[in-house]
């Protein structure tokens, strides 16, 4: 399988176009971006006045020194000493999610969000959005002030007109917000009903799960999303659920899912992972097993997989037309009746009734209990489609006196939003406490600015019996106040929010709240023990399969599958540049939305551009007499016949960098009497006739047919031979004998006394979620540069995350593929569905590092520690360290991006509030200079120093890249090679021999180890649990 | 640039607090009424080892209060061993509190003369006291030691005086070096004009005799122009390479502060100890300048009618009067005098807490600076010459012990910082 197993970074890789090889030949796309005169050259005279001013710029900085100040503090707080990070647990809240974290601090400024270990919603693991919502606190484009009718006015005044007029409005107070797992704010929110009585809490979610919910309050007598335990499960089946990528609690779910799939001498069983999907989603590009189904099959998907499972359980099953190619849900359900009460199945639907049908399958398979917890629910989910479309229809009907936006926007995020905020003229007070101007602010009367969630105090539920405390970790920026404290202000309390919640938790506590109220903001959290509740499903899946509609076994004509992506998610976070060039983990674009579709089918119809550089034709999509232009992209495994499209852009107003990016798929959702749906049938696509560039980070840099650098396996085989899939390059000595490339050498090699570090990249944990790249672009100042020069292939993220397809083995073709392969469209049938794998790659900290020798002033040089070192000071852009890297993850400043008003997108370097995010140990760099993967030196100097200071040695796990540190999935392990007891050490199980290391770890393996460049980060090999020899044939 | 961003965290007051270990009050000794008491003065030993263990104790604990031959917080201690009995000095080491409250009148009298100021106590054994006392005695044998040593010698100290010597032998030699010269001229001319009266002498040698030194011939002559126009460039060359490195070094800033703070009152005459006010420096990279509610600690009853406390005061918003602080404060703009660039990363915390070093080592004779200045270059070559220079501080501390092992195996050597990677880019540069 190895030997003829290709691997594709993309679709014009593949296809290999003149384009493309030309592209891969060179390290850089592009030459300098100095223009000379006007031939193009730089001109004698260029040069003359170049060097007449460097020599006067350098006379004149002799001459006189700036005068700097040192400002100490008036008052220094005691717990505060500048140059020291304090960390605080804390929680985040921004849109619908919530996490519980530690935020770092220096000098009072939040800098960095870190999982918090101890919390069990979280377990240390982080999401890209967590780890960017430090940023959102430096948005100057945040509300400065309360507002009345778009002027600035003060707290005072605004409080007094609001009160007045809720007290003298007729009809009810209608709150909207998002989901609300807070109990204080809850309170806060029966405070307001205490004083005006009739106050309704209209809670929604930007992507709907209101029929799991009504699924679950039809069979268990109460609305929830009960808490699936991934770690559990040894056979997921997920219909459309993207629980990796895009269900709440991703971080948990994440690091569960993770925990199946860790593979060692004492475990050598993993789950298994069936996918059956329309987009190719981050869940499915991790599955074993994924079959493209089109949106219009869910619901006969999920019905022929409970005929199976019922047929084995004896169970009566139910009238549903049958799917022409059921091979791999008969493999599914033998799967899942094999492991049943270790099985779960998953839909991602927003039908109620093909929900109730999965909670009959998971019942059939004897999940409630072990699974999936009846007794705990995940209640960052409540939102009701049906009492918002209930709110609009009062609005309407002038039934609402007083509307109140609770940090929401329904105006961007709900299909319905438009019609809402067109007839708010008929409400007489509306409110909205959002942080910014945004869509539905501008409607809005009174605007009173909510904190961010830094600057909050608050308390949330996201999990029954598992409350977080939230605690502000820098003094509000703006003149800004808590929402919950207005709603206080507004019911006549003059309580503190912080003493409102101590009241809360007096119940809690056993003695004195104050004690028991510390302890907890310490450890940011309360477990509530409280006997778990005996619940049971019980559905009647003939009467729900009678209620199935709309579903068809042979779609025809083309559909739509609206998706969540990673980077930037629902949107509430769009404002924020990390997330926006943060590239999606499948497509590898950023800055921008797109139609994906099927490869054939844009062949077919001719939707793509001919080997062009990330050019792609515009179309204008067609939905229920909606329609959205966006440029469209043909994705390897999207399902023929359907059109994926990312929420989350298309903003209009969430501030400079986030406007105009890509275009809002939320007005595309439809709704009806059953709730929203975020799939339509009878689209049409019509191309525009222009051509339109998306921004991806990886169409270039090959490794040239060296398809070794992935080496995988499956499970059979590596229980069979834990060394399977492992390549052994040979190196030919001149004798003709042919010796492994560690037994030559043309170096002297390095001693390492004191530490040797060094990182394990698993890639059979590694989900590809990209949480490690914003972590390391927070962490080490990192630049946004834009979708321009991303375009131009100079982006600067230190950790990409290499997303390789390749094709599934020919036993696994259906006929339909093989029907592909007879007209010769091989290259097609394997991107129709390719398996994919997901390869974490940085500096690789080489020993011999090809860098380090061709670097011609010595500003990248080898530490006694094992550290490659890159000194920007002494680097003066020759570029050659770049040239030679074979890993090709050195960076180069093409431009100066702070202080730089053609960058002002990167706004953690362009103004004072932003710059407040820069982590103060780690130089900006400048204009000109090489910058690379450190393996966040600063982090380990400090380690280091922390245990110098107290005599001792470092103990492993607190010397942690931030990579490894943000990892949910603990795919990446960083550690001391030089500590026995250190986890790398173990797992790798390392032999030292005089001047080199060796992992004698099965799996462990050195990308490109022909080159005997001895790279000090070890991966190891992907393990697909597949059985061998499937014959899946219809 | 050092911006301490003033944002206040959860609560808007605080108090005035200090670290204890720093408020910590020293005790000293004196010395009072003659008692000789040479039979116990006796008992202490005076083997090498012992003396040498006896200085690293005295030098890890007492030398922030006394010297041997100097009265600092505490009194000079030359001869203590002399002036009273070793059972005395032992408890009064180990516990000088519990003596003075036993009403001892030596000690007593001691206290008062060092204006009550305490002690702290020591949890020696009997053989490190007897250790320390052997160190004085063996200190004291040696006698006082010369002007010039006693200060903290700092480098440049040092080469100006090599160098001065070095000068003046090389003025005996140019002297020296002339005096042959003239002698030889005298010589030659007179052997000149004996072979000028000489006969028999052909046509050649008659006018290599006459010959005359033409010296405009010789001053336009190409060897003497290029000469010239070679020393002139390599002097001029000299002078810009020699300029281009003084770029950005600022040894000797002396700005004018915005309060005429004098730090040789405070550490000098009052002998404050450093880490009173500058708080962060065994923590954290910045040693941190204080804030002025450190300085209120003593100002709110010292010199308050003084023009430069009342900037204090504007500062934080005090009113001496009323003796109350109001809210209208504004943090105090001093002028930075050590700056770093950006792109070196530098910990206050690795060089006085984990290396123990002085703070005079950089910063020179802050004691006797009445305005701060710049004592040390702060180029990189003067951190690489100090980091080549320097033993590691190894002792008592776990994380350095493999470290030593190793070293110890492959060099009698000491083990420098060099030698540990110290000249690393990445160490300080990231």
């Amino acid at each position: 399988m190895k030997e003829t197993k290709k691997y594709w970074k993309g679709v014009e890789q593949l296809e290999n176009t003149a384009d493309f090889q030309d592209r891969a030949s060179k390290e850089f796309p592009e030459y300098l971006p100095i223009n000379g005169g006007e031939n193009g050259d730089p001109s004698r005279r260029d040069f003359l006045k170049m060097m007449g001013f460097g020599v006067a710029a350098v006379s004149l900085a002799a001459c006189e020194a700036p005068i700097r100040k040192a400002i100490p503090y008036v008052n220094k707080p005691v717990d505060v000493d500048p140059g020291v990070a304090n960390y605080y647990a804390s929680t985040y809240a921004m849109g619908n999610d919530v996490a519980s974290v530690v935020v770092k601090t220096r000098e009072g400024r939040p800098i960095k969000i870190e999982g918090n270990d101890l919390s069990m919603i979280s377990e240390g693991g982080t999401t890209t959005q967590v780890e960017s919502s430090v940023l959102s606190l430096y948005d100057g484009e945040r509300l400065q002030n309360p507002k009345i009718a778009g002027e600035d006015t003060d707290w005072e005044t605004i409080d007094g007109r609001i009160k007045t007029e809720l007290a003298a409005n007729a009809g009810k107070v209608s709150i909207v917000s998002y989901s609300n797992c807070s109990p204080s704010t809850a309170r806060a929110i029966q405070a307001l009903r205490d004083k005006y009585g009739d106050v309704e809490h209209i809670q929604y979610d930007p992507v709907s799960v209101s029929g799991l919910l009504d699924a679950y309050g039809d069979a268990t007598g109460a609305r929830s999303f009960p808490m699936h335990d991934f770690s559990k499960a040894s056979t997921i089946v997920s219909i459309s659920a993207d629980f990796l990528g895009a269900w709440p609690n991703q971080a948990l779910n994440n690091k569960q899912f993770a925990s199946t799939r860790k593979l060692g001498p004492d475990k050598k069983e993993m789950s298994r992972l069936y996918a059956f999907e329309s987009n190719l989603s981050l869940t499915g590009s991790n599955a074993d097993y994924r079959s493209p189904i089109a949106p219009s099959q869910e619901g006969l998907v999920v019905a022929n997989l409970y005929n199976l499972v019922a047929q084995k359980a004896g169970a009566a099953t139910i009238g549903a037309s049958r799917l022409e190619d059921t091979v791999m849900l008969e493999k599914a359900a033998n799967d899942l009746w094999k492991s049943r009460g270790k099985a779960l199945v998953v839909s991602g639907s927003n039908d109620k009734n093909v929900q109730l049908l999965v909670i009959a399958i998971n019942d059939l398979l004897q999940s409630y209990g072990s699974t999936i917890d009846l007794s705990k629910s995940i209640n960052t989910r409540q939102g009701n489609d049906n009492s918002f479309a209930q709110l609009v229809s009062d609005v309407k009907g002038g039934a609402v006196g007083s509307v109140i936006f609770y940090n929401c926007n329904p105006a961007y995020d709900h299909p319905m939003g438009a019609q809402l905020v067109s007839s708010l003229g008929k409400v007489k007070t509306t409110i909205s406490t959002s942080d910014r101007m945004d869509e539905t602010n501008s409607s809005v009367k009174y605007i009173t600015p909510d904190h961010h969630y830094l600057e909050s105090w608050n308390d949330f539920e996201p999990v029954t019996g598992h409350i977080t405390l939230s605690q502000p970790t820098i003094k509000n920026i703006f003149n800004t106040r808590q929402a919950q404290e207005s709603f206080l202000r507004w019911a006549d309390n003059d309580a503190s929010y912080y003493e409102f919640i101590k009241e809360g938790w007096q119940p809690f506590a056993d003695g004195d709240v104050t004690s028991f109220f510390d302890k907890c903001l310490h450890d940011g959290f309360y477990n509530v023990d409280a006997p778990a509740a005996d619940k049971t499903v019980s559905v009647d899946a003939v009467v729900v399969a009678g209620n199935l509609k709309g579903y068809s076994a042979k779609p025809s004509g083309l559909e739509l599958a609206i998706y969540t992506n990673y980077s930037v998610g629902d949107g509430t976070q769009a404002n924020n540049p990390w997330l926006q060039e943060m590239p999606d983990p499948i497509t590898k674009a950023c800055w921008d939305n797109y139609f994906t579709v099927n490869l054939r089918q844009a062949s077919e119809n001719d939707w793509a551009v001919k080997g062009g550089d990330m050019d792609y034709k515009v179309a204008t999509l067609t939905v229920n007499g909606k329609s959205v232009t966006a440029p469209v992209i043909p994705q390897p495994g999207q399902a023929y016949g359907t059109v994926g499209l990312a929420v989350g852009y298309g903003r209009t107003k969430a501030g400079k960098v986030g406007n105009g990016v890509g275009v809002n798929a939320y007005t595309l959702v439809g709704s009806s009497d059953n709730g929203l749906s975020y799939s339509a049938k009878n689209a049409t696509l019509d191309l525009t006739g222009e051509v339109k560039k998306v921004a991806q980070t990886q169409t270039s840099q090959t490794y040239a047919g060296r398809e070794t650098v992935i080496q995988e396996t499956t499970l059979g085989e590596y229980q069979k031979d834990p060394q399977a899939g492992r390549n052994f390059p040979m190196i030919s000595k001149a004798d003709g004998s042919k010796v492994r490339p560690h037994a030559v050498s043309l170096w002297k090699g390095h001693e390492y006394p004191n530490h040797h570090w060094g990182m394990i990249v698993d890639l059979n944990s590694c989900t590809g979620c990209g949480t490690c790249t914003v972590a390391c672009q927070t962490e080490n100042n990192i630049p946004v540069v834009g979708k321009e020069e991303v375009l131009n292939r100079r982006e600067m993220h230190w950790i990409r995350i290499d997303r390789y397809y390749s094709e599934r083995p020919e036993n696994e073709l259906t006929s339909d593929d093989k029907n592909l392969m007879e007209v010769k469209q091989k290259e097609l049938a394997a991107v129709e569905n390719p398996e994919v794998t997901f390869q974490p790659m940085m500096c690789q900290q080489c020993n011999n590092a090809p860098c380090e020798t061709v670097c011609p002033v010595a500003a990248t040089t080898h530490s006694s520690e094992g550290l490659n070192q890159m000194t920007y000071n002494r680097c003066i852009g020759t570029r050659y360290c770049a040239n030679n890297c074979p890993y090709k993850v050195r960076r180069f400043n093409w431009f100066k991006y702070h202080d730089n008003a053609k960058f002002d997108m990167n706004t953690p370097m362009n103004n004072d509030l932003g710059k407040m995010v820069l982590n103060p140990d780690v130089t900006v760099r400048a204009r000109g200079v090489m910058e690379k993967c450190t393996f966040c030196v600063q982090r380990i100097q400090s380690g280091k120093l922390d245990a110098k200071k107290e005599g001792r040695r470092p103990q492993d796990g607190e010397i942690q890249t931030a990579c490894a540190k943000s990892c949910p999935t603990d795919a990446l392990v960083f550690g001391d090679m030089k500590d026995p007891e250190s986890r790398i050490s173990k797992t790798l199980k390392l032999k030292y021999s005089e001047k080199s290391v060796e992992a004698t770890e099965d799996r462990a393996y050195h990308v490109l180890e022909e080159l005997r460049v001895m790279p000090n980060v070890w991966y190891m090999t992907k393990v697909r649990n597949k059985d061998k020899n499937d014959k899946i044939e219809a | 640039m050092l911006l301490l961003y003033a944002f206040d965290l959860k609560s808007s007051e605080y108090m005035f607090k200090t670290t204890p270990n720093l408020t910590k009050i020293f005790l000293g000794i004196a010395f009072g009424i003659f008692t000789t008491m040479s039979l116990n003065a006796q008992e202490i030993p005076t083997d090498e080892s012992v003396v040498a263990a006896g200085e690293a104790t005295f030098n890890a604990n007492c030398t922030q209060c006394h010297r041997i031959w100097e009265v600092r917080i505490g009194p000079a201690l030359n001869g203590v061993s002399e002036r009273r009995s070793v059972e005395w000095l032992n408890s009064w080491i180990k516990n000088s509190q519990a003596l003075i409250a036993s009403g001892d009148e030596e000690a007593v009298a001691l206290y008062e003369e060092y204006d009550k100021t305490l002690m702290q106590a020591f949890p020696f054994s009997d053989d490190q006291v007897m250790e320390i006392l052997a160190y004085i005695k063996a200190e004291t044998a040696k006698g006082p030691p010369a002007e010039d040593t006693t200060a903290t010698t700092a480098e440049g100290e040092g080469d100006s005086i090599s160098s001065s010597y070095l000068m003046s032998i090389i003025i005996i030699l140019v002297v020296v070096l002339g005096l042959a010269v003239v002698a030889l001229i005298i010589a030659a001319r007179t052997l000149v004009r004996h072979l000028k009266d000489a006969k028999g002498l052909d046509e050649a040698e008659q006018e290599v005799v006459s010959q005359q030194f033409d010296v405009s011939a010789f001053l336009k002559s190409n060897n003497f122009v290029g000469l010239v126009v070679f020393v002139f460039t390599i002097l001029v060359l000299k002078t810009l390479i020699d300029g281009a490195f003084t770029i950005g070094v600022q040894q000797g800033y002396q700005p004018e502060q915005p309060i005429a703070f004098s730090h040789e009152i405070h550490a000098g005459q009052y002998e404050i100890d450093c880490q009173y006010c500058h708080t962060g420096v065994n923590k954290s990279k910045s040693a941190n300048i204080p804030s002025p509610n450190i300085c209120m600690n003593c100002h709110t009853q010292v010199k308050t009618e003084s023009e430069e406390i009342q900037k204090i005061y504007a500062a934080i918003d005090y009113d001496p009067e009323t003796k109350t602080y109001g809210t209208n404060t504004k943090p105090i703009e001093w002028v930075r005098i050590h700056n770093l660039p950006d792109l070196a990363y530098f910990n206050h915390s690795q060089h006085v807490n984990v290396a123990d070093l002085e703070c005079e080592t950089c910063h020179g004779p802050i004691k006797e600076m009445e305005v701060v200045y710049q004592y040390s270059s702060l180029t990189m070559g003067w951190c690489i010459n100090c980091h080549r220079d320097t033993d590691v501080n190894t002792k008592g501390n776990e994380y350095y012990d493999k470290l030593v092992k190793l070293h110890s195996e492959q060099s009698k050597e000491p083990m420098k910082v060099e030698d540990i990677g110290g000249l690393e880019c990445a160490k300080c540069h990231y």
